[in-house]
């Protein structure tokens, strides 16, 4: 029992913690707030395994996150009977045959190598023939884009089950995050950090300005709940069921991660990432790995993603943010101990508590500096004073990562290393 | 003629300035990546933070009532890029130098530079705002309109007097950078630093001076980029966080610890996006006379809608990862 006393004493801490905010602020202020933590600690769990057993350093969470709340969006809104009816779904299909018949002509062109043509000629037809294709389905794409627009709006949803739209999230981060794997995972890990920090602001681009997909800006909701939402059963209910959902999809998740990571598989991980050329040494595949775990914790990305945007019931593509949604994350894992499942899920209760407090304190703050610099020094404080305390905190944010780098390496609960591993 | 015009001004030039500025930061760190071996985040916040210190030291200048015949945030510029070089001294004796000492991994470098990234953007919006802030306190901006003696043109060849001093600064700097890698002891020893530290090491060469002229180098050379870029358009807070992508791009397309490749680098990001948002229909307009009747006319054709102009240099970095990762000038691959 000894060795748990540290848990046992931080996820205490915690629970009194939580008990102050519940007795403070009320019941559906506190479960709303439980239920976007659990929703952190999915996307946590994400992190460190991709971060704490495999070292590899993902910066573009927020992409991994929004994909997985638009692939919700999508399966589980109403469906839009003007997009149906009219012609779009004949020319989105028409879109997706120039992309088949692309893919097609791709493939042939780049295995021109077997004709026998000289190289030069080879990279000039397929430089030619890529813009070609690329100008040719772009072309019908936009075409197709500002029918749906002009139309119907937008495409609407599947109208099918949440729970579909969670796994649906899941997939497609995972599907986004085995490419960006299979190119960067062979280089130096700062190229992974490179790649995913620019593939997350292409995807928020995206789901921004295509608008005959996800309405941009316009934002879409209600978004279904997997549970009875609050207008059939009242608020603290309809959360608190979300929450039961939500928690032991946490529970599960952690079960069994930590089986896997007791098993031959995870001390493989942990081989790998404690020394690279003795494991692939001893036979191990380690690029493959690295990529089973990148597209692993991108899963649990792609489902908290998914959970976070149902919560909030609205689609909104701008509302992700890379501070929200990538760097807080960070913070959750480093603070709680990465490479320690129970560090990240206290990390993600605990920083998510922090984080939602710190806008009223910020905003208490900076009204007290106010009115004190008003009275003692004359001080005439700027206008936007309230969006410049809300900023404090990105500062805030970041100085917690330098320190905690610097002082406490390790977290709050650091990872436990088996008696074989000292 | 017209559209020939538009191009130059559309395509040409602005390549040319967009191209100049991720030049100047990719040198920055595409330097910091070779001798201190992590990708510096921070660098964008870097140009931020340096454009904020020019327009400090211009507003000043105003207020007192001194004019000069080139704008006056580019007279102060040298006073923001000392200030900005001795801030990068600073931050890495706080924040990155405890770190190395220690001997961690390079990517946890790479994290705290994302800290340092952060607390910048923070200090830097608590004491400016967040809103968008002009380099022209009581001067106007010159722009000079070239007209163009050729045929029936009306359109003019139009150049900003802020993007004429960044391009004759970026062809300074070139020059300035040449000399100082090749002629002088400290640029020698940074580059001997970077083939293979060890060895410079136990040949004496003093590690700790050249660390801290990789970070004079940078940390000035992004401050006097912010400050041209904000001259040209305006001064905004968030403007770091999309330069960074392109200029790692511009760092990584020349290869890794070669100055001349990142400036290389940074032309090709800066025309390539220019290049791939350019209506390129534009130009086939004095053929529509003898356009077959069989083809429609194309009103478009551009690679890249201009939102979506960041996926430019990501793609080019992406291409670049998979044909070629030691960049186009043979840099080193990790």
């Amino acid at each position: 029992m000894a060795e748990y006393r540290r848990d046992f004493i931080a996820f205490g801490l915690l629970a009194l913690l939580y008990l102050v905010i519940f007795t403070t602020f009320g019941t559906a202020y506190t479960t709303r707030m439980v239920v976007e933590a659990t929703c952190y600690a999915l996307i946590a769990l994400g992190l460190t395994i991709q971060w704490g057993y495999a070292g590899l350093f993902n910066v573009g969470i927020m992409g991994l996150v929004a994909i997985g709340g638009f692939a919700t969006m999508l399966i589980s809104y109403d469906t839009n009977p003007a997009f149906w009816e009219s012609d779009g779904p004949a020319m989105l299909a028409g879109v997706f045959f120039r992309l088949l018949a692309s893919i097609v002509i791709l493939v042939g062109v780049f295995n021109l190598h077997r004709t026998g043509l000289s190289k030069r000629l080879r990279t000039i037809i397929q430089l030619i023939v890529l813009a070609a294709c690329y100008l040719w389905v772009t072309g019908a794409l936009d075409e197709t884009a500002t029918y749906i627009e002009r139309e119907a709006g937008f495409i609407g949803g599947l109208n099918m089950p949440v729970l579909v739209g969670w796994a649906a999230g899941a997939v497609v981060a995972g599907a986004i995050a085995y490419v960006i794997g299979r190119i960067c995972l062979g280089l130096r890990s700062d190229y992974l950090a490179i790649a995913t920090l620019g593939i997350a602001e292409i995807i928020k681009h995206f789901l921004k300005n295509a608008d005959w997909l996800t309405r941009g800006t316009l934002t879409v909701s209600p978004i279904e709940w997997p549970v009875p939402t609050p207008n059939e059963i009242g608020f603290v209910a309809a959360r608190a069921s979300y929450l039961s959902l939500t928690a032991i999809l946490v529970v599960i998740t952690y079960l069994l991660l930590e089986r896997a990571l007791n098993a031959p598989w995870g001390r493989m991980i942990k081989a790998i990432r404690e020394n690279e050329i003795a494991a692939s040494a001893m036979g191990k595949d380690v690029e493959r790995r690295r990529l089973e775990i990148f597209v692993f914790g991108a899963l649990l990305m792609g489902l908290g993603g998914a959970a976070l945007v149902t919560f909030a019931r609205i689609f909104d593509p701008s509302g992700f943010l890379p501070l929200n949604h990538t760097f807080l994350i960070w913070v959750m894992v480093i603070l709680g101990g990465s490479g320690n499942n129970r560090g990240a899920i206290f990390g993600a209760l605990f920083v998510y508590l922090i984080w939602t407090l710190s806008e009223p304190a910020a905003l208490y703050l900076f009204g007290l500096a106010e009115s004190l610099g008003t009275a003692l020094f004359n001080w005439q404080a700027p206008d936007d004073l309230d969006s410049r305390a809300l900023q404090m905190r990105v500062f805030v944010i970041g100085l917690t990562i330098t320190l905690v780098l610097r002082f406490a390496p390790d977290g709050v609960l650091p990872e436990r290393l088996g008696q074989d591993d000292k | 003629m017209d559209e020939l015009i538009f191009f130059i001004n559309k395509v040409l030039i602005n390549g040319t300035v967009i191209g100049s500025i991720y030049a100047l930061g990719a040198v920055g760190v595409t330097l910091i990546f070779g001798i201190l071996r992590f990708a510096h985040f921070a660098h964008g916040d870097l140009m931020t933070v340096g454009a904020m210190f020019a327009l400090i030291v211009t507003a000043l200048a105003a207020s007192a009532g001194f004019t000069a015949p080139v704008p006056m945030g580019f007279i102060v510029m040298p006073v923001a890029m000392a200030a900005t070089a001795v801030l990068a001294i600073g931050l890495d004796h706080v924040f990155y130098k405890p770190l190395r000492d220690k001997g961690t991994r390079p990517v946890v470098m790479v994290m705290a530079s994302i800290g340092v990234t952060l607390m910048l953007q923070g200090v830097v919006r608590l004491f400016a705002g967040t809103q968008s802030r002009s380099f022209y306190i009581g001067e106007q901006k010159d722009i000079f309109r070239i007209a163009v003696p050729i045929g029936d043109a009306r359109r003019t060849i139009t150049i900003t007097e802020p993007q004429i001093l960044l391009i004759v600064f970026t062809a300074i700097v070139v020059v300035a950078l040449h000399y100082f890698l090749t002629r002088t002891r400290r640029g020698k020893a940074m580059r001997a630093v970077s083939d293979n530290p060890d060895l410079a090491r136990v040949s004496g060469i003093d590690t700790q001076m050249v660390v801290r002229t990789t970070w004079i180098i940078g940390g000035g050379l992004a401050a006097a980029a912010g400050t041209l870029l904000s001259l040209d358009v305006v001064l905004k807070p968030d403007l770091s966080f999309n330069l960074l992508l392109p200029i790692f791009a511009a760092a990584i397309v020349g290869g890794i610890g070669q100055p001349f490749g990142a400036i290389a680098g940074g032309f090709i990001v800066g025309f390539a996006e220019t290049v791939s948002i350019f209506n390129w229909a534009l130009l086939l307009r004095p053929f529509r006379d003898i356009w077959p009747e069989a083809i429609e006319f194309p009103t478009r054709i551009a690679f890249v809608p201009t939102e979506y102009k960041l996926a430019v240099p990501f793609f080019i970095l992406i291409a670049v990862l998979i044909w070629r990762p030691t960049g186009i000038f043979k840099g080193r691959q990790f």
